[in-house]
């Protein structure tokens, strides 16, 4: 069948760094394409060209064979493509009825027509199987209810390409089941769907062809039949995905406890939440994105009001900031990087001197010399890549941006060290150097934390796993029980059979 | 730091892997003109004015164009701390006023014409101006209230305080022989250059310092960069940013002291808008809103073209001086539209 849309000889460069190269991609009619690939192999770039939210380099889109270029989203909306988010973008204090329509609202003369808005919201909720009132503010939504609103806003429409991001992230087994038969209705009317996601299984499952991208390059397209999910990783990794991880090199049972939470919870957040870290151990945090995870360790670190005990060598660290926690020792390098990690518009030297400055003074002067010196250093120690010294943060890559992060953590001199999603957006072979790193200084003897949705990531690097729901401690694993399984069953809260399918 | 760097930096090592080196030198271009755009736009002033009139380029206007911009570069570089680190202090003009009202009151009540009066007199200025910069920041950091709230409020608060203290009318310094002794201060000069003139140069380089080279420092970039990732790595946030606002008091009291043997009186009308004039002259030097880029010496320029215009509309017949301050608010949302178009291209 003639493809909807096409994609021929697309490449994307942000700056120096090429994160796309020449994609050839088509997207036919009833069918569900699948899009796969490790993170930062150039699946989220592709499909934000493809929806108009980023303009490409080079090469052409094709709409019914003719060449189209679009502006922005709005103009890809139109010709009836239609991206959705893997992160929430709605406007919490609208109901689910005024987001699904934002910006396209029927009218009965000049007032919005909010009892049609209601009932077709209604309807697309209804068939994906979602129990979420229309009326509702998405404020009172759940996160995945609030992922379910979102791809409902796809559903309102008659569009003609749909563009899925990571549509489970979030999603329970049984929500997530609903979502497939949804996209098989969907397929059923004509559709093209595009869907992107790297758990593997449930691309066999909903996909009619696969392709396979790595590093920005295109690697293979094949008819999902061909492919098991083996066959898919091997692909997506390009090598054998167990040496992607070090040795592991577990802590002594009696080494000393570095750090002892009790009964921590976090407004809101997280709740009696307790563990132990000890010197030379890998403690890895897993669960849903919206566990809590992340805020509990900025609630350790003083960054957000926390209640409960906790306590660095055994003396209590009070909830006053970042500071006392990081000169007691205790660093946590951010999930967002962009956002609370490192000063996007200010050098690389500021970057990484800012929270060690107190070292870098003479008299009551910064001396930038020893702060080119530490640059030097960290280029050097961390492989930290680019063209020139003088760039912003901001202008280095993901990758590069992590080993900023880390070399500014480092200057510390911490002996526990929380990395929460240490490899997020960032290629493979970075990967593999930041967990070498990581298990290095566990095996100096420092206590690590690493928090990640990435299972493979967890089950990889971690000594054991403590997994987290809505807030609070659902389970430990550790052993033979180190498995994608029993991670996802205690994360989901759902039983064994159920937590399979996923 | 800024403006020194874009010196260093002309040149670029190619890059590792395949770099496009297209885009780079434009960014470099970019930031150039930005720390560049106040002196062009100075240089562009001056021929401008000499255009206008004879008297203009003399070395007696400029110095007088130089002495009267005191005030509001003084209180900008102040100001400059504050937008820095992403805040904002609408309230220096009332602060002004109200500071000059007490020190004179103060002199009035200790009397005499010595030396010592007016060093009473400072004292209590900066007093005044440093509690009222204080009570800025603790409000908004402990308060956490926006800083456009909170000095709002500063700004009604310190204004009705000097009509209340004057009355409705004129607070004037009583003793003629002690306007004599404290006159040099703003009409002397050493070697020709106006005392004035010192001070705000003075006050712009121990800025520039504390700015660009000390932690203090590039805390307050930091903060106005992105509070999450000072906050995340220890920044004490709430010291630095209340420390701003005392900044920005400490400097509203220089400029006073400065102001005060020039008229030798405060009315309810002193300091009126010069929250306008100093904000204006921040941005005009090149400093974002948004915080996290200072050009200290850019804002001294800034503070200079907004009296050269004055100037130039004094001496030419073109547009009448009543206009001054229609002009000047002009300037301030045209240099916001050439900062927005040097920033796009990204």
């Amino acid at each position: 069948m003639a493809p909807v849309l096409s994609a021929r000889d697309i490449s994307k460069s942000f700056g120096p760094v090429e994160v796309l190269g020449g994609i050839d991609l088509d997207l036919e009619p009833g069918r569900v394409h699948a899009v796969i690939g490790e993170n930062g192999a150039g699946k989220s770039t592709l499909m934000r060209i493809l929806s108009g939210h980023l303009p490409a380099t080079r090469g052409r889109l094709l709409l019914d064979g003719e060449e189209v270029r679009f502006s922005d989203p709005v103009a890809a909306e139109r010709a009836g493509i239609v991206l959705v988010h893997q992160e929430i973008l709605l406007a919490p204090d609208l109901t689910v009825a005024q987001n699904l329509f934002l910006g396209r609202e029927p009218r009965r003369g000049l007032f919005a027509d909010d009892a049609a808005m209601e009932r077709r919201a209604a309807a697309a909720l209804a068939e994906l199987g979602a129990d979420i009132a229309p009326d509702a503010p998405v404020r009172r939504l759940s996160i995945a209810e609030r992922q379910l609103a979102q791809i409902a806003r796809a559903l309102v429409e008659p569009y003609r390409v749909v563009i899925l991001d990571e549509p489970t992230a979030v999603l329970t087994p049984i929500e997530s089941e609903a979502l497939f038969a949804a996209i098989d209705r969907l397929r059923g009317t004509g559709v093209a769907i595009l869907y992107i996601s790297h758990r593997l299984p449930e691309v066999k499952r909903i996909a009619d062809t696969i392709t396979v991208l790595r590093d920005g390059r295109h690697v293979a397209t094949r008819p999902a039949a061909e492919l098991e999910p083996l066959d898919m990783a091997r692909l997506m990794v390009g090598r054998e995905l167990s040496r992607l991880f070090p040795e592991k090199a577990f802590a002594a049972p009696d080494a000393p406890v570095l750090l002892e939470a009790e009964r921590v919870s976090v407004p809101g957040f997280a709740e009696d939440v307790s563990f132990t870290v000890r010197a030379g151990e890998i403690l890895g945090f897993g669960g849903l994105i919206g566990a809590g995870r992340s805020e509990v360790f900025e609630g350790v670190m003083g960054l957000r009001k926390r209640s409960g005990t906790v306590r660095i060598d055994g003396r209590p660290l009070h909830a006053s900031g970042a500071g006392e926690a990081l000169d007691a020792g205790l660093a946590y390098l951010s999930e967002d990087r962009k956002g609370k990690g490192l000063l996007l518009n200010q050098s690389l030297a500021a970057n990484l001197t800012l929270a060690a400055l107190a070292r870098f003074t003479r008299g009551a002067f910064i001396d930038a010399q020893a702060e080119r010196r530490a640059l030097d250093h960290a280029f050097e120690e961390f492989d930290i890549r680019a063209g020139s010294r003088e760039l912003l943060a901001g202008e280095l890559s993901g990758g590069n941006q992590q080993k900023l992060l880390i070399a500014k953590m480092m200057l510390l001199e911490p002996r526990i060290v929380v990395f929460d999603e240490p490899t997020r957006g960032i290629d493979i072979g970075t990967k593999q150097q930041i967990y070498a790193f990581v298990a290095a200084l566990a095996a100096q003897g420092k206590a690590v934390v690493v928090i990640s949705s990435e299972m493979p990531e967890l089950i990889g690097l971690a000594h054991r796993v403590i997994v987290m729901r809505h807030g609070r401690i659902a389970g430990e694993v550790a052993g033979a029980r180190l498995t994608e399984q029993d991670i996802v069953t205690l994360a989901t809260g759902v039983g064994e059979g159920a937590a399979a399918a996923a | 730091m800024h403006e020194t760097r874009s010196h260093e930096t002309t040149s670029i090592e190619p890059g590792t892997k395949g770099e496009t080196p297209a885009r780079r030198p434009a960014r470099r271009r970019r930031i150039d003109m930005r720390a560049l755009s106040p002196f062009i736009a100075l240089a562009v002033l001056l021929v401008l004015g000499a255009f206008t009139s004879p008297v203009f380029l003399s070395v007696e206007n400029l110095t007088n164009v130089a002495t009267r911009a005191s005030f509001i570069a003084i209180i900008a570089v102040g100001a400059t701390f504050v937008i820095a680190a992403g805040g904002l202090d609408l309230s220096v003009g009332s602060m002004a006023a109200l500071t000059a009202g007490v020190m004179i009151l103060a002199m009035n009540a200790v009397g005499g014409a010595d030396v010592s009066t007016i060093a009473i007199g400072m004292a209590v200025a900066l007093g005044v101006a440093l509690a009222c910069g204080l009570f800025n920041g603790l409000v908004v950091t402990f308060g956490r209230i926006e800083p456009f709230i909170v000095t709002l409020g500063g700004m009604g608060i310190y204004r009705a305080l000097v009509v209340f203290l004057a009355a409705g009318g004129t607070i004037t310094m009583t003793d003629w022989d002690l306007r004599e002794t404290y006159r040099p201060i703003y009409f002397g000069d050493v070697l020709g250059v106006p005392i004035p003139v010192i001070v705000f140069l003075v006050v712009a380089a121990v800025a520039a310092v504390v700015l660009y080279k000390t932690p203090f420092g590039r805390h307050v970039v930091a903060i106005g960069s992105n509070e999450d990732v000072a906050r995340f790595s220890g920044v004490p946030i709430r010291r630095v940013r209340t420390l701003t606002y005392v900044i920005q008091g400490l400097c509203v009291g220089i400029a006073i002291l400065v102001y005060v043997p020039r008229l030798g009186s405060a009315t309810p009308t002193t300091g009126l808008l010069w929250e306008l004039q100093a904000i204006t002259a921040v941005v005009i030097g090149g400093t974002a809103l948004k915080g996290g880029t200072p050009f200290v010496w850019g804002t001294v320029v800034g503070a200079l073209i907004l009296e050269l215009v004055a100037n130039i509309m004094v001496l030419s017949d073109f547009v009448s001086e009543y206009l001054v301050g229609a002009v000047q608010g002009a300037i301030i949302i045209i240099a916001m539209l050439v900062q927005r178009s040097l920033q796009r291209g990204r």
